[in-house]
């Protein structure tokens, strides 16, 4: 028996607090999602419990801590369905797993001249890791558009791909609009020329698909922070036949097998990208959020995040005067929107005296902003505990606020 | 003409008188929108100020020991921002610009939202007032 979706707002604690003399509704989840009080928990307890360096000692606390890390790793991998357990390596975060993949497969792969591919969609964390690389390799950085609809063109992606294209990086759900790209039909297109393929998972892991096999990406990152777990601890799955191939990216301790001043060998997977002490509580924290997650059936998860968000944006088309951006056939999490003649940050501060916390300007996402003509907009993103009630309160707050600024 | 500390006061007051967060804001788009329109003229790219989400624009002279400075934003939270600083230091003996405790925006946490707003902030409008008064001053 699954866990009842309804019931997720009362495991939250920060949920229960007035901001501003309202009660809080928390709508920039694609910032950050809160955390339930068992993920909170299991901070406290392993600082309290269980606290040794692990991998090193052999005493019975650093057996304990490594088995706990060690435990979460494999509810991550149980989560995405990696084959493997070492295909899942523990990073800060989405950002960072991107850097090591494009600073190691750029350094193994890519030559002058060869090509990249990333979208327009893209949030900067993967965008900029691409651009730097390709000017670092002499490679050249393409980008393919998305259309009127805010959506990615297939046919068009088919035929930017060519025998010099080495990768492709390209996010599951976009953080500005909520597009959910055909990464599945993508990473195909690209693998008929074998071509790798990166997802960035940071907006979809913890809303729509995500079993890696199935979608059969090569690179699949995402951030703890953004699935009810702690911040600082994101994951960086490869495949096996790709973690062999690809050197290290930080080096020290752990991730070596024999040290000499003539010779440094490699630890096995996945410990050869895991240099230094790792964040130990903050894993065994997601690993928490990947057990709280899991209690609820997923599809029926999903299925009630996309009627919420058909409820939030029917109630903001019938708001005079605002602008919804794109309208993408599958959209996942967020409400994109301006209203005629009012700055998208005074909408955000106004909002925020009554309680309603969004995201305002540009989502680090500048070209997209740049092709929508706007200089930002205001996002509202949904988690698995908002509901009707927020939505009513959001447009509600919106109408009041219009009210305020066009007089 | 009434002294900054005076008037300082006076808007503490009138803020008081406001139930809510709402209501406060609400005071402050309106003090913005009563705030002498900047002259076209002055409304010039070096005069701008860049913020990340909205820009202000920001013309300060002095005028025979007197500050006196026009302003306007895209914003109009920041605009009721920007007039309340012109309310409390437009046309004042750059002396006593130079030596105003600004406590006022503190005490009605309006502070919050705006200082956060990099070079928008209100730290750095005040600051360049003052660098301007003490200019002022050394003429």
């Amino acid at each position: 028996m699954s866990k009842d979706i309804l019931s997720a707002k009362a495991d939250f604690p920060l949920l229960k607090q007035t901001i501003n003399d309202h009660p809080l509704v928390y709508l920039d989840n694609a910032a950050t999602t809160q955390k339930p009080q068992v993920v909170i928990d299991s901070l406290v307890d392993y600082y309290s419990r269980l606290n040794a360096n692990i991998h090193r000692g052999n005493h019975s606390l650093a057996v304990q801590a490594t088995e706990a890390y060690e435990g979460a790793r494999r509810k991550v991998a149980g989560y995405i369905n990696a084959e493997y357990n070492h295909e899942v390596i523990f990073t800060r975060g989405t950002t960072e797993s991107i850097n090591l993949v494009a600073f190691t497969y750029g350094e193994k792969f890519v030559q002058p001249g060869d090509e990249i591919i990333v979208s327009q969609l893209e949030h900067h964390s993967n965008y900029v890791p691409w651009k730097l690389m390709c000017q670092r390799r002499g490679a050249t950085f393409r980008v393919l558009p998305f259309d009127e609809h805010g959506e990615l063109d297939l046919a068009l992606f088919e035929r930017m791909l060519n025998e010099k294209t080495r990768l492709v990086a390209i996010n599951h759900v976009s953080n500005s609009l909520g597009t959910v790209n055909p990464v599945a039909e993508i990473i195909r297109l690209a693998h008929a020329r074998e071509i790798p393929v990166l997802v960035d998972a940071a907006q979809s892991v913890q809303h729509v698909a995500h079993d890696v096999q199935s979608m059969d990406a090569d690179f699949y990152v995402f951030s703890g922070h953004k699935m009810y777990g702690p911040m600082g601890i994101g994951i960086f799955y490869g495949k096996e036949k790709w973690l062999e191939v690809l050197p290290p990216f930080l080096s020290g301790g752990e991730m070596i097998d024999t040290v000499t001043p003539e010779k440094v060998t490699f630890n096995v997977l996945p410990f050869k990208f895991e240099a230094g002490t790792p964040n130990v509580a903050q894993a065994i924290g997601l690993g928490v959020a990947v057990d709280y997650l899991q209690q609820f059936d997923s599809l029926e998860l999903q299925k009630y995040e996309e009627d919420l968000l058909a409820y939030g944006l029917s109630l903001l088309a019938e708001i005079p005067d605002l602008v919804i951006y794109g309208d993408p056939k599958h959209r996942s999490g967020i409400l994109p929107f301006n209203v005629n003649g009012i700055q998208h940050y005074d909408m955000g501060v106004l909002l925020d005296t009554m309680g309603i916390a969004v995201r305002t300007g540009q989502h680090c996402t500048q070209p997209i902003m740049d092709a929508l003509r706007v200089s930002g907009t205001v996002r509202a993103s949904l988690a698995l505990y908002n509901d009707r009630s927020d939505m009513d309160r959001l447009a509600y707050g919106i109408k009041r606020a219009i009210k305020m600024l066009k007089r | 003409m009434s002294g900054i500390h005076d008037i300082q006061k006076n808007l503490s007051d009138d803020f008081s008188l406001l139930a809510n967060w709402e209501e406060k804001y609400e005071y402050l788009i309106e003090m913005g929108m009563e705030m002498p329109a900047m002259k076209p003229e002055s409304k010039v790219d070096e005069n701008l100020v860049r913020g990340c989400q909205s820009s202000v624009w920001f013309d300060v002279n002095c005028q025979d020991g007197m500050i006196v400075f026009e302003a306007d934003s895209d914003s109009l939270v920041v605009k009721g921002m920007v007039a309340m600083l012109h309310k409390l230091l437009n046309n004042q003996p750059a002396k006593d610009v130079l030596d105003a405790e600004l406590s006022v925006f503190e005490e009605l946490g309006l502070w919050r939202h705006i200082s956060s707003q990099r070079s928008n902030g209100l730290t750095a409008m005040v600051a360049h007032l003052k660098a301007e008064a003490a200019d002022c001053l050394a003429k």
